[in-house]
């Protein structure tokens, strides 16, 4: 066992060295970006020594690698700074969102993700048949419209007149756990439409690729079942790539729905980053970037454990 | 004559077709076949003659890109290729069971033993969890496994290759079948391996009165197993007889060329006194990470001589071989060509030094490059060490493939995959030989043929040897193969040379308590073998 924990020790620094380069080229994209801050807030009419004295103000005049500094350790301490934009705390802003946006994310992945090991595995069971086919291309045709378009047929669909569900997510205040999945239900169904595709091509193919093995026709000859045979026999041996495509797609969940976002009006962080950029927030953008960082990191460190955990060979030694 | 209802398994006229780009082409061509309950019939034959897919045939079952095409095939009254797909479900695994060749890739690597063990009783509803893993526990000590009552509860990859064969064999009985297809069970085995898994498999296909189809290519094995023998050759019978008189006499042409695979021997060369060897290897410890897989190795090799390397799997030969072409640089230790070192990593060594050792290795299939031509396969090393170009060049390789005995009109322009086994080996042969070295390293080069093709094999390169003053290390766990081709013989175990010396010496009693044990373990053509072998051995412990 130590030899998985000193693998995941390894891991969790490389994670942290990533997050660390990530900031720095998170930083200096955020230089690149054209426009001056304080030329922004202030107006056309803006003398220039206003503009100088506001950049004085926020620390825009240092040296970037002395604002780059100091941002770190800021950073380090749990401090992301202030929004230039409204003065609050860069960490409050984002906290509030972020919650939003996990919780949209797991309402999502709770259906996905399920659904697509489902439809994967009776499409490896069923596979060459009219089902497989079927199930491979709605999800291809799903996954091959731009999410928008796929999010505004949901809303004609079930939104429309006489429709069933609302098609504006924002709610405002702490809506009941019943009326937020209520609410939120259409983001969440478009991003399982988008999202499930992928997994469950993925498992369809790791599983098929294991089908000619010797231990398959072994728990054939043994006289199993072909249910079994694909979920007792196969599945356990196709788990490493799957857990990785499905890590894959709860980062995008995570960092991708900014489109989804706006289109419902969901108070997440993707439209905390829109609408910072746009306002050259420097730092709201800084943060929300490292918070995306941050979750495909820790998403990817987790599919690589548990994808050594599922393989007894690398579990247990000889 | 036999009561009719004792025929538990038969085959009439069995066809089976398998499929090719877009053509189906018969494998199997109207075999008929009778087993009697608690029968063991050896089918016997070289690769392509339809053994493994008549012993699956006789589950009802056909691989991909197969189908049963015609023929009758009755297990116990019930017709197999009529059955349904839950009735042929419930007979496979309970009265049925399947034996494979490799266990270690059979068993299912994400479950313990235990666990595939219990599966087919419980699914099948013959005992409870409980009771499958007391049986588990008692079949492992019956089958004389290690640490009985806990090596169920391992995985696949902690347990050894023989162990595991054995604990399939006891999986296979988990139901008490009426009939077992073992599909060459000890193919992949060391020798001493081989003859405890044999020894653990008539033992319980005794005990438990279970009728079998042996299925393998070695007459030898077969002769301890079968009581009958029947002989196939590209998806026909040949002869079939019982087991004594078929190895005492056999009718048939093709059955008499099999008795006589193992008869190439050329006469030994006398031991060299004098002369510089063309490779010496000093005292050469090498290994990977903290282990040393090789201790204090050293051995000679004389020009024109052919120095066989023997010993099991983990033994070190081929460790011997990547340090002598500086694939893995010695932690100690050096290996001198014609009395100079060579720098230990083949990136330090010149082309000439490079170009004087070639290599041909085991598997033909996967050292080739299937996207290249024998023009270029056999092309390139004369091109890179010779600098032959163009008409040189194209002649060069007319003139090798003329030397494997390969027309060159007709294979120039070929694609591996579009030669047999041991055509792909001789162009194996060919790209050594066209570097024109010295010294080569064949590794295991025969053990993936068939014996007759593999006797070709062994003739085409002794031949060589004398053409071109070529010296050979030998790499092999086989002993006919020593038998026939060695000068000199080295027995290594667990990275030490245990024994060195000329052939005739090595096979010549008194030995090293280990190249006894090898060379006893080698099966014979005597049906009585195993059993006197066993006798003795036994005798030896007690005593």
């Amino acid at each position: 066992m130590s030899h998985i924990a000193n693998m995941i020790l390894k891991r969790i620094a490389l994670g942290i060295l990533t997050l660390f380069v990530v900031s720095l080229i998170i930083f200096l994209a955020t230089e690149l970006l054209p426009g001056n801050f304080a030329q922004e807030i202030l107006g056309q009419s803006a003398t220039p020594e206003t503009v100088a004295a506001l950049r004085r103000q926020l620390g825009l005049d240092q040296p970037m690698h002395v604002r780059y500094a100091g941002w770190l350790m800021d950073v380090l301490r749990g401090d992301f700074g202030e929004s230039l934009a409204n003065g609050m705390a860069v960490s409050d802003l984002i906290g509030r969102r972020l919650g939003n946006t996990l919780y949209l994310a797991l309402y999502a992945a709770a259906i996905a993700v399920p659904l697509s090991l489902a439809l994967g595995i009776l499409a490896a069971l069923f596979r060459n048949s009219f089902f497989d086919r079927f199930a491979n291309a709605s999800a291809l045709t799903s996954i091959s419209f731009p999410e928008f378009f796929v999010a505004y047929i949901l809303i004609f669909l079930l939104a429309g007149a006489g429709g069933a569900f609302p098609s504006m997510a924002n709610f405002r205040g702490d809506p009941s756990f019943g009326e937020y999945l209520y609410r939120a239900f259409l983001p969440a169904l478009t991003l399982t439409l988008v999202v499930t595709a992928h997994m469950m091509r993925m498992t369809r193919a790791a599983i098929i690729n294991l089908l000619a093995s010797p231990y398959i026709e072994m728990a054939q000859l043994k006289g199993m079942n072909p249910m079994r045979v694909i979920v007792k026999h196969a599945l356990p041996n196709a788990l490493a790539p799957i857990i990785n495509v499905i890590a894959l797609n709860l980062a995008y969940l995570i960092t991708g729905v900014v489109v989804v976002e706006v289109v419902f009006v969901y108070p997440g962080l993707g439209q905390l980053m829109v609408d910072s950029v746009a306002a050259r927030d420097m730092p709201v953008v800084q943060g929300v970037a490292l918070v995306f960082a941050a979750a495909y990191v820790f998403l990817n460190l987790a599919a690589d454990v548990l994808a050594t955990l599922s393989n007894p060979r690398l579990v247990h030694g000889r | 004559m036999q009561d009719a209802n004792d025929i538990l398994l038969s085959m009439k006229g069995l066809r089976i077709e398998g499929r090719t780009d877009e053509e189906w082409l018969e494998i199997v061509r109207g075999v008929n076949l009778e087993l009697r309950k608690g029968e063991v019939l050896g089918l016997i034959g070289e690769s392509g003659a339809g053994k493994s897919t008549i012993g699956l045939a006789a589950m009802g079952f056909a691989r991909d890109g197969c189908r049963i095409s015609g023929g009758e095939i009755t297990f116990d009254g019930i017709d197999m290729r009529s059955a349904s797909e839950a009735t042929k479900r419930r007979l496979r695994g309970r009265r049925i069971a399947y034996v494979a060749q490799s266990a270690a890739a059979s068993f299912n690597p994400a479950h313990k033993l235990i666990d595939q063990y219990s599966e087919g009783p419980v699914k099948h509803g013959v005992m409870s969890r409980d009771e499958a893993e007391n049986d588990a526990t008692d079949l492992y000590r019956r089958m004389q496994l290690p640490d009985p009552d806990s090596i169920g509860f391992r995985y696949p990859h902690q347990v050894s290759g023989g162990q595991l064969q054995r604990a399939m064999t006891a999986m296979a009985m988990a139901c008490r079948p009426d009939l077992i297809i073992f599909d060459e069970p000890t193919t992949a085995l060391d020798v001493t391996t081989q003859i405890e898994v044999l020894a653990a498999i008539r033992e319980i296909v005794e005990q438990f009165d279970t009728a079998a189809l042996y299925i393998t290519h070695d007459l030898a094995v077969v002769a301890q197993m079968a009581d009958r023998i029947k002989v196939l050759l590209k998806g026909e019978e040949v002869e079939e007889s019982d087991t004594r008189s078929m190895l005492a006499s056999p009718t048939q042409e093709y059955t008499k060329s099999l008795w006589a695979v193992r008869t190439h021997a050329r006469p030994e060369q006398p031991p060299v006194v004098e002369g510089k060897p063309v490779l010496s290897i000093r005292n050469v410890t090498a290994g990977y990470g903290a282990v040393d897989v090789l201790k204090d190795v050293s051995f000679d090799i004389h020009p024109r001589r052919t120095v066989a390397v023997v010993g099991e799997s983990g033994s070190g030969k081929s460790t011997t071989a990547r340090v002598i072409t500086g694939l893995l640089p010695p932690r100690r230790g050096e290996v001198l060509f014609n009395g100079e070192a060579l720098p230990p990593d083949f990136r330090r060594r010149s082309r000439e030094q490079l170009r004087q050792a070639q290599m041909i290795y085991q598997m033909a299939d996967t050292a080739l490059n299937p996207k290249l031509k024998i023009r270029e396969l056999v092309g390139r090393p004369a091109q890179m060490y010779l600098g032959l170009r163009g008409k040189a060049l194209e002649e060069r390789i007319r003139e090798l493939l003329s030397l494997i005995e390969m027309n060159p009109d007709d294979y120039i322009d070929r694609l591996p995959s579009e030669l047999s086994g041991g055509q792909k080996q001789r162009i194996g042969i060919a790209r050594a030989l066209a570097a024109e070295p010295q010294f080569i390293i064949c590794d295991e080069v025969t053990s993936a043929l068939d014996q007759l093709v593999a006797e070709g094999i062994l003739k085409l390169l002794d031949r060589l040897q004398g053409e071109f003053d070529l010296a050979y290390m030998f790499i092999t766990h086989d002993l006919a193969t020593v038998k026939a081709i060695a000068d000199e013989v080295v027995v290594m175990k667990d990275g030490v040379v245990v024994e060195k010396g000329p052939k005739s010496e090595m096979f010549q009693p008194p030995h090293d308590p280990y190249t006894e044990l090898l060379l006893s373990s080698v099966p014979e053509m005597d049906p009585d073998w195993l059993s006197g072998l066993l006798e003795s051995r036994a005798t030896a412990a007690n005593g």
